[in-house]
């Protein structure tokens, strides 16, 4: 099962990863919201910001190479929008400032989710009166996100052994059928884990 | 159409996060009251299996490829409610995994695509669904509403943009509009291809256990609705009234150079939506929406033929 390629590197043990998860969150949330509110002269506090973010990304030991891959996979939606304040009047400006804001918080995020477990932001939300029912569904929808990622994988990887045909209508047909059955299967598993919780004590 | 952090200001990012709490609150109390506990991981595991079907693509013409988007989908399969708790969840994953949306533009990101979504999805499909009687009205009416909302999402998108005085709303909602009218197509017969063959092979999910409906006193009707109403009044109405005056000016200019030129770049890869003679972007796109819409409305009565054919004898009503 090729499980954990979404966060492979929360789990990893660095001085950074250590960090108790609220003290990161709120950082991380304080940054993003300095970032947007300052003004671009305040320019020593984006310098900081983005000196923080560097240092911080090295002490991590998460591989440079895989963070900037996400940077770049992220970054055209910053860019696609960013176009549409190039083209009007005094735009340029305009441009570079919003490009900068966007990066430093796209950055200080990237950094967050890759140095902080999933379940122990979903703990973290607890505290903060999250509604439970929230919480829940959130720690069911991140715990089966791997299963029917492999599942679909499984379905996409059956159908393309048996088909040879490559034209976009069937294409589109044949992976409509797919995500209607994932939807079946996963009503189904829904109906075995809800079985399974039960029978360990879940209420 | 995530939002990433650093185009909305601090009045945007505010009143959509508070909307968007209001109209969650809403759906996850809804759901609290008629859900029972053996759906609760069907919640869970349909915020999955959307995050999952979103990463499968769909080739589109030119190497380019799309992706469904599945408010719709959800809630003609669970129920408006339960769409809007699934998609919630589905962007909060997205923003904290994968950095897909900025933290504090979550607000707006939410408020578009999961409760506006959703909520004129689903009543734009309950009323097409009513107008046209039978199977294949139920069809139409899904095709359509999925275009509807993925086409109105991206104008709330537009208009809290502009409200926040990074992009002009000449700019961003001429592109935001056109490119998504494209979308939708794509996403309205991906929702209904798929809806189609979930009848096919499991009918019985589509007519038990639903979720279903706006309750008997109408409360969520009222609550998403209000919300929209405000949404609209606040992002979208302000840059509407201006477009008569807009078209006034540029008459009074003899020609659209003076502000048409600075766009024609932006819009150009979908020239030929744009009504010729027609002086502001934003008006003409919303004309060419309009008749945009009564094709897409046409296409689906049309394809909705064909589906039914292969679908399913029984219709859940």
């Amino acid at each position: 099962m090729r499980h954990d390629f979404i966060d492979r590197f929360s789990r990893i043990d660095s001085p950074i990863h250590r960090i108790a998860t609220s003290v990161k969150v709120l950082a991380a949330f304080i940054a993003v919201i300095g970032a947007i509110i300052l003004p671009i002269s305040f320019l020593w506090y984006f310098l900081f910001h983005g000196f923080i973010l560097i240092v911080a990304a090295f002490v991590s030991r998460i591989p440079k190479l895989f963070l900037v891959k996400r940077l770049l996979l992220m970054e055209p939606f910053v860019l696609g929008i960013s176009v549409l304040v190039l083209f009007q009047p005094g735009g340029i400006g305009t441009f570079i400032n919003v490009v900068i804001k966007s990066t430093l918080c796209l950055s200080t995020m990237l950094l967050l989710s890759n140095t902080t477990p999933f379940s122990e932001l979903l703990s973290f939300l607890k505290k903060l009166y999250i509604p439970g029912l929230l919480v829940t569904i959130l720690a069911l929808m991140y715990r089966y996100l791997f299963v029917l990622i492999d599942e679909a994988e499984k379905m996409q990887r059956a159908r393309e052994s048996r088909t040879f045909t490559r034209n976009n209508s069937q294409i589109w047909k044949t992976r409509a059928i797919l995500i209607a059955q994932l939807f079946v299967r996963s009503t189904e598993r829904a109906e075995r884990i809800y079985l399974a919780m039960l029978a360990r004590g879940w209420k | 159409m995530h939002i990433p952090d650093g185009f909305l200001d601090a009045k945007t990012i505010i009143s959509t996060t508070v909307f968007s709490a209001v109209g969650f609150g809403t759906a996850l109390h809804r759901l609290k009251n008629t859900i029972l506990p053996r759906q609760i991981p069907l919640i869970g595991l349909t915020a999955a299996f959307i995050f999952v079907a979103q990463m499968l693509n769909f080739p589109v013409v030119a190497g380019t490829s799309g992706h469904l988007i599945g408010s719709v989908l959800i809630a003609v399969l669970l129920g408006p409610s339960a769409a809007v708790v699934v998609m919630t969840s589905v962007l909060i994953v997205q923003c904290f995994l994968f950095a897909d949306g900025g933290v504090l533009a979550l607000g707006a990101n939410i408020f578009n695509m999961a409760i506006i979504g959703s909520f004129i999805g689903y009543s734009i499909f309950r009323i097409v669904s009513k107008i046209i009687p039978g199977r294949r009205g139920w069809f139409t009416a899904i095709i359509f509403a999925a275009w509807c909302s993925t086409v109105i999402a991206s104008i709330f998108c537009a208009g809290e943009l502009a409200w926040s005085g990074i992009v002009r709303w000449n700019a961003a909602f001429p592109v935001m509009a056109n490119v998504h009218m494209l979308i939708g197509i794509g996403e309205g017969l991906i929702t209904a291809l798929v809806i189609a063959a979930v009848l096919k092979t499991r009918a019985d999910l589509l007519d038990t256990d639903k979720l279903n409906g706006f309750n008997s006193r109408h409360r969520e009707l009222i609550i998403y609705g209000a919300i929209t109403a405000i949404g609209l009044l606040l992002f979208v109405s302000p840059f509407v009234s201006q477009w008569p005056d807009g078209l006034e000016k540029t008459a009074a200019l003899l020609g659209f150079e003076s502000k048409t030129l600075d766009y024609s770049l932006v819009s150009s890869p979908i020239f030929d939506y744009k009504l010729p003679g027609i002086g502001s972007p934003a008006l003409a796109t919303s004309l060419a929406g309009l008749i945009g819409a009564v094709i897409v409305f046409i296409l689906a009565y049309m394809i909705s033929k064909i589906l039914v054919s292969k679908s399913d004898e029984r219709i859940p009503t």
